[in-house]
């Protein structure tokens, strides 16, 4: 099984000029791990809302690489929005999800990918343009190029141990991230 | 609608929108329409009108501004998503056709219809009621300058009166 952290900063050392938006709970604490930007977004709730705040973020930013870094339960709640995405089609969205097959941050109870639900295999009958899913540490990079380098939209599945990191935790203030992410990528926080 | 439905899209477009979210809806309709037509604006249909509160925040996030249409029975989908909104404090701007509320035939859509702005409210929402069709278009005008130049979330719901009652009278024998 891999290593949610090392995943994490495998993918995030690529990412260059990517914005990044997180799904609340522990993908929002790997990507703190990693480091705070002005071009991270990080939900602390709105579960279900990581994806398609990544898809209206991709469609204002045609130009610029976005990535969606959330979790199993996350995504599973965002279901639809993978059909959503399909649809439009956005070359340049990628969602990373860090699969442990658990809820993480209400008792690591089995979420429903535990039961055989294939979030790759959702993204790919949707229509996404990429969608795989990464087991073995072997894999991991070759995982992460497909983030930053496939034309999307695409959905890459790492599965991970069910073991909890320690907790790293970014700002909580909403208007604060809000307005320093808007900054870092438009210029202005307001207009 | 019909009639001010290119007034409508004109003016949001004038006043800057470039996505527009939506679930299909018999009251928006003729809106869609005139924003499927727009090439300089993004058209994106949804599941569930919740994903759309999510692409609007998303839109704002990345220098866009965005509009969010769906019916009343569709507000209720959205309640826990608008904590981003009110938690971050993100310019909304929703339209919301309202059913279950004048000379309604579908009982289903009654509770919904009657609860609509009261969620709203409680979730944080500026809610702007217009029941008559010729001040439609004023009131989103407004609407539009409280949510992005005053950073507010605003629905403006667009009365069932205006919107017109659907009877089934064509698909089923009446009373």
């Amino acid at each position: 099984m891999l290593d949610r952290r090392k995943v994490v900063a495998s993918m995030l050392a690529r990412r260059g000029e990517t914005l990044l938006v997180t799904g609340l709970g522990s993908t929002t604490w790997d990507a703190a791990a990693c480091g705070d930007r002005d071009d991270n977004f990080y939900l602390w709730g709105a579960m279900g809302g990581a994806a398609m705040a990544g898809l209206g973020l991709a469609i204002a930013q045609p130009a610029r690489r976005v990535l969606v870094l959330t979790g199993d339960g996350e995504q599973l709640m965002g279901l639809g929005a993978l059909a959503t995405i399909a649809v439009q089609a956005p070359t340049n969205l990628a969602i990373a999800v860090i699969d442990n097959e658990r809820y993480g941050e209400t008792g690591m109870q089995l979420t429903h990918t535990a039961h055989g639900v294939d979030l790759a295999s959702v993204a790919s009958a949707c229509g996404f343009a990429v969608a795989e899913t990464i087991r073995e540490p072997g894999t991991v990079e070759r995982g992460c190029e497909m983030l930053f380098d496939e034309t999307g939209p695409v959905m890459v599945v790492f599965k991970v141990a069910d073991r909890k990191s320690p907790m790293v935790l970014p700002t909580r203030d909403g208007p604060w991230i809000k307005n320093r992410f808007r900054r870092a990528v438009t210029g202005r926080a307001d207009e | 609608m019909q009639e001010i439905a290119d007034a409508l899209c004109r003016t949001l477009v004038e006043s800057g929108v470039r996505q527009v979210g939506f679930v299909p809806d018999a009251g928006h309709a003729a809106l869609i329409e005139h924003f499927a037509r727009r090439d300089n604006v993004r058209s994106v249909v949804l599941t569930t009108e919740e994903e759309g509160i999510a692409l609007c925040c998303g839109a704002w996030l990345g220098g866009q501004r965005a509009v969010l249409l769906l019916q009343s029975s569709g507000v209720g989908n959205c309640i826990n998503m608008l904590a981003m909104v009110k938690e971050c404090r993100f310019p909304l701007l929703m339209l919301v056709t309202m059913r279950g509320q004048w000379g309604e035939f579908n009982p289903w859509q009654v509770p919904m219809g009657q609860a609509t702005a009261d969620a709203l409210r409680g979730a944080g929402m500026i809610v702007q009621p217009v029941d008559e069709a010729m001040r439609v278009v004023e009131t989103v005008q407004a609407a539009t300058r409280l949510a992005f130049a005053s950073y507010r979330a605003v629905a403006v719901l667009i009365g069932q009166r205006v919107v017109g009652s659907k009877t089934f009278a064509d698909d089923v024998p009446g009373p």
